[in-house]
Formats: C-alpha cells, structure tokens, sequence
C-alpha cells in the first residue's frame, strides 16, 4: 500500500522528491531542543480547543439575565458574552473541559515560548546565519502574550474588565497619540461600544493566530533550509548530524506531542483555572482586591506597580502620563533589546562570522552573563507583580516590598552580570561539570611518605 | 548540490532496511573559506553515522499494551461523555489516554524501530555569481529610463498618497476624543444612590465606613458615574480651602476610577491601632496607588499621578447625599493632553 499510494502520488505531483528530503531530514538530539517543539504542539491544542470555543462564545455585550445552571448567578445582569461562556462552562458536555485545557495551553505555550528564547540566547542560536528566524520567533513571543492577553479580555468577568481597563490606560497614556488611539479601537471612551467585541474576537480566534500561523510556517521552513544548530559534541560547523524524521524522530515527536497534549487535558480536566463564575460580571465600578492576571502579563503589572508617579507636565498639560513608563515603555525597552541584540551582541560579544555549533553558555562568558542579567532584571520586575499576595502572607509592608524591588530590579542585575561571568570563566577553564558529579581527583599518601593522585579510573569503579 | 545517486536515496527513503544501510552518506570534510573560528578544543571530526537494526520484543510488546491502555482511555472518555458528563472524568480519560499513546510513540521511535545516526551538511547560502546575476536583473530595469528622478518623485508621491487612502478609514474605527472625557453624568443636585438604585443617606455610614455611589438614574458603565463615599471624622479632613463645604458631616466622595489605571478604587484602608497604622486611605488594587480621603485626595503611595478627582457632596433636605456640583478634576485615567478643564469646576 504505502508503495502504491507513494508511486500513485509521485506520478501526478512529483512529490518523491521533497518527501524523499523531508523522511531524511536530520534532528540533532539534545533535549533542549524540545522547548520549540513544546511551545508548537501546544499551538496546535490551541488552535484545536479553540475552534470548539469559537462556537459557542457569543461577541455581545448586550445586557442578559443569566437563566442557566450556576445558580449563585441566577438572575444577574450581564452581558451575553459572559453569559456564553458562563454555558459552555455549566450546560455544553466536555466545554468546560475544553476551556480549561485550552486556558492551560495558552499559559504553557508562552512559558515553552520563553524557555526557547532562554536556550537560544545562550547559546548563541541566533547568529549569522539565523538572525532572521530568531527575529520571526521573538515575533511569536510577543503574539502569543497579546494573544493570551485578548483571550481571556473576551470572557469579560470582573478579571478580564479590570485588565481592559488597564490596557485602555496605558494606550491613552501613550505621548500624543494615546487618546485618539484608544478611542479607535474602544470605539470611544472605556468600556467601549458594542462594536469593541466582535473586533476583539476577530482579533483573538482570526487574525492573531493566522499571523502565528504563517510565521510558525516560516520559522520551521527557515529551520529546514539552514538545518538545526547543534552542539559541538555531536557534528561540526560543515555537518550536522542526528536522526533522521523517519522513523525514528517522527514517532518520539509524535510521542512528545501526544504527551504534551494529554498533560495538557490532564490540567484542563483536573486543576481549576480562572473560574469566572467565581469573579462574576464586570461593571466599571467593580474590582477585586489580590486579582493576579495570566503569568506572562505579570511583568508588565510588577513594572506598574514599580513605577513611581512620575507625570511629566507642561503647565496644566499632561506630556506623558504615568502608566506608559510601566505599561509601554517598559514592553517596549525588553522587546526592543530582543530584537536588537543579534545586532549588538556582533559588537558585545559576539563575531560576525556564520555559526551551525552552538557554544556552551560557559563557552561565552560575556553573553551568558549579559543574557542572566537580562533575564533576571525582567524577572524581578515580574516577581514585583506578585507584592500585593506576598503582603497578605506577610508582616512585611507594601511599600516596603516595593522599595525593595525598585532598588532590586537596578542593583542585581548588576551583581549577577559580574557573577556570572566569573562562575562561566571558572568552569571554562576547569572544563568541570558540577551538575553532572564529582569531576575532582584524590591525593593519597605513599608509604614513602609522599603523595601522588589516585587513580582515577580505580576511584570511578569504586564508587 | 547533488548528493548521492537519486535512484539509491529513492529507494532508501521508500525502501527496507537495507536500502537505509545503502544510503549512509560520509560526512564531506571541506576547508572553511578563510575563517575557520574554531574554539580549540573543538574538533572537526563528526562521529561516524551509526545504525542499530537489533530488534527489542519486550519493547515491542510494551508498546502494544501502552497502545490498548491508550484505547481505553479514549473509549472510556466517550463513554463518560454519553452517560456522565464530568469535567474531571473527562479530562482524566483523554489526557491519560493522550499520555499512554504518546509514550507507546516515543518508545516506539527509542526502541522498536531501527536506531540511526545519520549526517547532512549544512549548506553554503550565497552564491556571489547568482547574486550578480539577480542584482543586474534588477539593475535593467532602469536601463533606457531618462526621468529617473522625476518617476520617482512621482512614485514616492502616489505611494503617500495611496497610503494614505489606505489608512484614512482607521478613522472610522472610533470617535475623536473631544471633550467626551471630562464629561460626567454629576451636577448639582444629581442624588447618589447605592449599587442597588437605594439612596445613600447620611445615615448610611458611620464613621471609618464607605459604600459606592452612583449617579441616580444614569448609566453605570461611564467612567464618569462611580463615587467612593467615604465618612470620616469631621476633625480629620485637611481639604484646601477652597473646597470648604464639600464634605458635609464628614462625608467625601471621589471617583472610584483610579487615575493611574482606570480600575475601581475599592478598598479603603482604615487605621485599627493609632500608632502603629497608618491614617485612612483609598487603595486601587490594580497597582495599589493610595489616595487620602482627608485633604482631596492626593497621592501618598503608587504609581498615579494625580490625585483622585473629588466629588462635592451636600445634605438634601430629607437627609440623603446629593452632588454639589461637578468633579472639581478630570475623571479617569490620564492620557497625553489631559488638562484641568474649567468648565468642569462649576463651584
């Protein structure tokens, strides 16, 4: 059969070929390799949940009693959307499960999306000649959090509405252009119009995700032209070497995505995530005290909340308003340093040769620590969206914390560039692996009262 | 680059066993173009490609079982689906049948098929000659053209002017700002009422106590309607001076909208033990801004930068609150160009 039908369709479209290439097409194992296939696997459970939700979710804001189910709710003024998904959750068989898993999704993609850049940043995957896929990618990661962002602003429950409101902030306070802008996409002052949810529906389950989509299509077509790197263990700068797709790495990458899916409907099915029935509709003049937004936005509530009041104003005329230094400003420092760094590391750190090998993050010491730093600046300022929880659990103050944080936030990262570098300088010139045992060597006394190192392959069979 | 006969990679790909064997490319060793970055230490050799047939019944059978443990699972969702439709039954079935099936792939693609190490080159992209050749191509087209400036003079025009037509309809998306944002549903005399339509009297709070406010009769989504209406003691209010009257038997009310975020000021934070806490104020829990109810409602914590616009009350003649008039700021957040507006200050 599978001759037949190989012949059958070689004869009519000429495929054997490309087929012939794709079957032989070489993955280098190394497990970090993963963390992209994770973060695409979960698109796919996205985009699968996702079309089970689009036909249920109702783009509507216009005030309904809620006659369903969930009787706490029974009754309550609301708007249709909520409602809708108020049904999916209690009334459609399997919706609630889809809705959760598809939530889990969501936060696991980024978080899968995240780790990849980690790994790629250390160790330089993203030198000539694979800057532009590494550009693609950050790309992804910056849809993805909109696209997270706007998924869970469609349940419009009392989270959604207050993280709407916030984004309509920091678009008003975006310098000149901030009050026309937001006036267009909310079709006038906030909360909106009715228009606002079919534009961000549309946005949500079409043309953010189309845009993933073809970029993801890109990012792996780039990948099959330039081969994946690989580490120096394994080829050279001239081949690469690995398993073939098939049969080999077909079936572990099918493994990998059945597992990532089913962990994934595990979640869905067994950990609560965002009850909204819990959080109730949103009304401009309700908020909640200890709402926490999806993981990937805490960095931008923790740069918000970090900020002081600073307004730049001329006379009675607000220049900038306070929350695009947190809100945009801040998103747009970290993206732009993404964005910028194959281009500045050529001058930091980097040569401006091409590169199929990867380096250890040791191997690099300057870049590895550039990238921690970076990395822990961002993260503490994400640590800092999380104040308010820790004061409830604590007797240390608010204000206290966030002192802490701001002078954190500028201070250590700065301590952790020169650790760093100094912990990758000592293990390149030991050529230790801490992680992976003892690599040291014994002295043993001779009888003749002298010293000399134990064998090493004796003290390995001992232990 | 041609790579091996294509009749033996053909039967490789589609063949058994041995074609794979057949198929083994060497690794093609060739000298870098000038510069050969390599870190000593890292060695040019590639280990060879390696390929294990040895076959693993046990494997085999566990993947068999792992497969019908999978097919369980998946039944069993169906089943639930149809005669009980829990969310945890649900989710249990399918993801640990998704689970079971993707370690019987795995296992598969480890152990049952054969094991293979192969290698490919990376391929050199940028052919200076070809690059000439598209360059050149691209050049023609301005061979034989005498106005270059002017054509693309011109082009550059119709491009701005195109784009332009293309984005004038964004226009349309949303009304201009205009004065829409100072405009609040309060006046003199607009009665506040609770979240329930009841009115809020002075008899509604007592000291230390707020309650939300709303303008009687209009719509709850506008920014400018929710009020936090604080009592506080008549002795603890500092407001300037020329908001005397404001605040009658220590009620003050604000706008719930936060000036920092837009989100709903709701909690207020009152002192408990005199020493030790601080003096009553109004916190945002977006970002946690803090406001003092006592003095006009000035920032003392937080990222907002203006302070809470306050409402003016008085006492009605039956005893419940009522606007004294307009906010004396602007409501909501900030944005570029906010300004305090003098029509928005009627006492």
């Amino acid at each position: 059969v599978i001759r037949r039908t190989v012949a059958a369709l070689d004869e009519r479209l000429g495929v054997a070929s490309p087929l012939k290439r794709t079957l032989r097409y070489v993955f280098p194992d190394h497990w970090t390799f993963m963390l992209g296939e994770i973060a695409m696997y979960c698109f796919v459970v996205l985009v699968a949940t996702g079309i089970f939700l689009t036909f249920y979710y109702v783009p509507s804001s216009a005030t309904v009693h809620y006659q369903g189910d969930y009787l706490p709710l029974q009754g309550t003024a609301m708007g249709a959307n909520f409602e809708s998904v108020l049904k999916l959750s209690f009334d459609v068989p399997a919706g609630l499960l889809i809705r959760q898993t598809h939530h889990w999704a969501a936060n696991v993609f980024i978080v899968a999306i995240v780790l990849h850049l980690v790994r790629i940043l250390l160790t330089g995957a993203y030198r000539k000649p694979r800057e532009l896929n590494y550009w693609v990618g950050v790309t992804m990661l910056g849809l993805g959090i909109l696209e997270g962002f706007l998924g869970y602003s469609l349940v419009d429950d009392l989270l959604s509405g207050m993280g709407l409101a916030i984004a309509y902030s920091v678009a008003m306070s975006v310098p000149f252009v901030g009050g026309p802008l937001a006036f267009l996409v909310w079709n006038g002052e906030y909360p909106g119009t009715e228009s606002f949810w079919p534009r961000l529906e549309i946005l949500h389950v079409f043309l953010i995700p189309m845009a993933i989509a073809t970029l993801l299509a890109v990012h792996l077509a780039q990948i099959v032209r330039q081969h994946h790197t690989q580490f120096p263990a394994e080829g050279s700068e001239r081949v690469v070497r690995g398993t073939p797709t098939w049969p080999g790495y077909a079936l572990r990458s099918i493994g990998l995505f059945l597992i990532v899916s089913g962990v994934l409907f595990l979640l869905g099915g067994l950990v609560q995530i965002n009850p909204v029935w819990e959080w109730g509709p949103y009304e401009p003049y309700l908020s909640t005290n200890g709402a926490q937004p999806d993981w990937y936005v805490g960095w931008l509530i923790g740069a918000l909340r970090l900020m002081p009041p600073l307004e730049i104003t001329i006379g009675s005329y607000t220049v900038v308003p306070s929350p695009f230094w947190g809100g945009a400003l801040f998103p747009l420092l970290v993206f732009g340093a993404l964005y910028a760094w194959p281009l500045l590391s050529k001058r930091l750190v980097d040569d401006r040769r091409e590169h199929n090998l990867l380096d250890r993050p040791r191997d690099n010491p300057k870049r590895t620590a550039l990238v921690v730093a970076f990395l822990i600046w961002v993260f503490t300022v994400f640590a800092a969206g999380a104040t308010d929880r820790f004061y409830f659990r604590s007797f240390v103050s608010y204000e206290g914390q966030v002192w802490f944080f701001r002078a954190f936030a500028l201070l250590v990262p700065v301590f952790v560039y020169f650790v760093t570098k100094r912990v990758c300088e000592e293990l390149k010139a030991r050529e230790s692996h801490p992680l992976r045992g003892w690599s040291g060597s014994v002295v043993e006394r001779t009888e003749e009262m002298g010293f000399e190192e134990a064998e090493s392959s004796r003290l390995r069979s001992e232990r | 680059v041609s790579r091996g006969g294509i009749v033996a990679r053909l039967v490789a790909a589609l063949g058994g066993l041995r074609g794979l064997r057949r198929f083994q490319t060497s690794p093609r060793h060739r000298e870098d173009k000038g510069g050969n970055d390599e870190a000593p230490g890292r060695v040019e050799e590639v280990p060879p490609p390696e390929l294990d047939e040895s076959s693993d019944p046990r494997a085999e059978l566990i993947v068999a079982l792992l497969l019908i443990a999978a097919a369980v699972g998946f039944a069993g969702f169906v089943v639930f689906y149809v005669a009980y439709d829990d969310t945890q039954l649900l989710g249990l079935c399918l993801g640990l049948g998704l689970v079971v099936a993707g370690v019987a792939s795995a296992l598969a693609g480890k152990r049952v098929v054969i094991q293979e190490k192969a290698t490919d080159e990376y391929e050199d992209h940028g052919e200076p000659a070809e690059q000439r050749q598209v360059q050149n191509h691209l050049v023609e087209g301005k061979v034989g053209v005498t106005r270059r400036k002017l054509l693309f003079s011109s082009l550059a025009v119709v491009g701005a002017a195109l784009g332009a037509a293309a984005l004038a309809p964004v226009a349309s998306l949303g009304p201009r700002v205009g004065r829409k944002v100072y405009e609040t549903p309060w006046s003199e005399g607009k009665r506040l009422v609770d979240e329930k339509g009841v009115p809020i009297s002075i008899d509604t709070l007592a000291e230390g106590e707020f309650v939300t406010g709303l303008p009687a009769g209009e719509s709850l989504e506008n920014l400018g309607s929710p009020v936090i209406v604080v009592r506080l003691a008549e002795d603890e209010l500092e407001l300037p001076e020329d908001r005397a009257g404001s605040a009658p038997a220590g009620f003050v009310a604000y706008s719930k909208i936060c000036t920092h975020a837009g989100c709903a000021v709701s909690m207020l934070r009152s002192p408990k033990y005199e020493p030790t806490q601080p003096s009553p104020a109004l916190v945002c829990p977006c970002h946690y801004s803090t406001f003092n109810p006592a003095d006009g409602g000035s920032v003392e914590f937080g990222p907002a930068g203006r302070p809470l616009p306050q409402l003016p009350l008085r006492v009605a003649e039956d005893g419940s609150l009522e606007a004294a008039g307009g906010f004396y700021e602007p409501v909501g957040p900030s944005y570029g160009g906010i300004r305090e507006d003098p029509d928005a200050r009627p006492l």
